[in-house]
């Protein structure tokens, strides 16, 4: 019924993330990593960098209160209810899998928000970060989630 | 604008973003989730999380326009490194339900300890990550 306004939602939603991530300075894999890069607040080097500290908090803040609007209404306006996880158990897979992750944001500067926005810069870093990531996704559709 | 306020606020955005996705479509803006879902998914979901990532993809582009200059980007390993990385976050973010966005401010934005878990996870190992680069740097 309403799958115009539902497509349109997403796409101004989506635009609203990728302009955030712009105005953030998360674009920038040195900026991410620098922020990674804890104890150089305390060896002399002085190269922390917290600014994506400053972008967590705001966007932490910004989402909760719209969360706790949302668990005041019966459903979302123009979807039949509202899809959140129901697996509440931190296992294995959970803690492997971000352990993964951090090691690969660590190695590059990049998640996956950040560098699926700058395809549109062209780089060819970008294009090969998230070539890799996709195929990281397919095998694990491939050889896990199926397994 | 100092860079902790453009940071906040460019956060601020990323939090509306979040907010409208539930509000308005009952979903998680999850952008590692949302990707894996466009190989998986068919018919409108897939449309519908196909319209988020354009969204997202314009985002750089806009900014541009708006401002008058790119978002800027320092590339900080080379290309092999950033294909290991790659595949790194794609398969360790599917294994782990999640990534930046959708267990770091999603998650913790519905006050989720299985969210809380995973951040705390990722931050540890990429800064043990990056701390190990620069030791052997």
């Amino acid at each position: 019924m309403n799958a115009a306004l539902r497509l349109l939602a997403a796409l101004a939603t989506g635009l609203i993330f990728g302009l955030g991530l712009s105005l953030s300075g998360m674009l920038d894999p040195a900026r991410v990593q620098g922020f990674l890069d804890v104890t150089g607040a305390f060896d002399g080097r002085q190269t922390w960098d917290p600014t994506l500290a400053f972008v967590l908090g705001g966007a932490v803040s910004v989402a909760g209160l719209g969360y706790a609007l949302a668990r005041r209404l019966p459903r979302p306006a123009l979807a039949a209810a509202f899809e959140l996880p129901t697996n509440r158990r931190i296992d294995r897979p959970l803690i492997g899998g971000a352990a993964l992750f951090g090691l690969g944001w660590g190695l590059s500067g990049f998640c996956p928000g950040p560098a699926v926005a700058a395809l549109s810069t062209g780089a060819l870093p970008v294009t090969v970060f998230v070539t890799a990531m996709l195929v990281g996704m397919a095998a694990h559709q491939r050889f896990v989630a199926r397994a | 604008m100092s860079t902790y306020a453009s940071g906040f606020l460019g956060g601020a955005l990323i939090g509306l973003s979040v907010a409208l996705l539930m509000l308005l479509n009952g979903r998680i803006a999850g952008i590692s989730g949302l990707v894996a879902g466009l190989g998986r998914d068919r018919g409108l979901r897939r449309w519908v999380d196909g319209a988020f990532v354009a969204g997202l993809i314009a985002g750089p582009p806009v900014f541009a326009l708006a401002t008058g200059a790119w978002p800027a980007m320092r590339f900080v390993a080379p290309l092999p490194v950033l294909l290991v990385a790659g595949l790194l976050v794609g398969f360790g973010t599917r294994l782990g339900s999640g990534c930046t966005s959708g267990h770091g401010v999603a998650g913790l934005a519905r006050l989720s300890a299985r969210s809380l878990a995973a951040v705390l996870t990722f931050l540890g190992s990429g800064i043990l990550t990056v701390a190990t680069l620069r030791a052997l740097a």
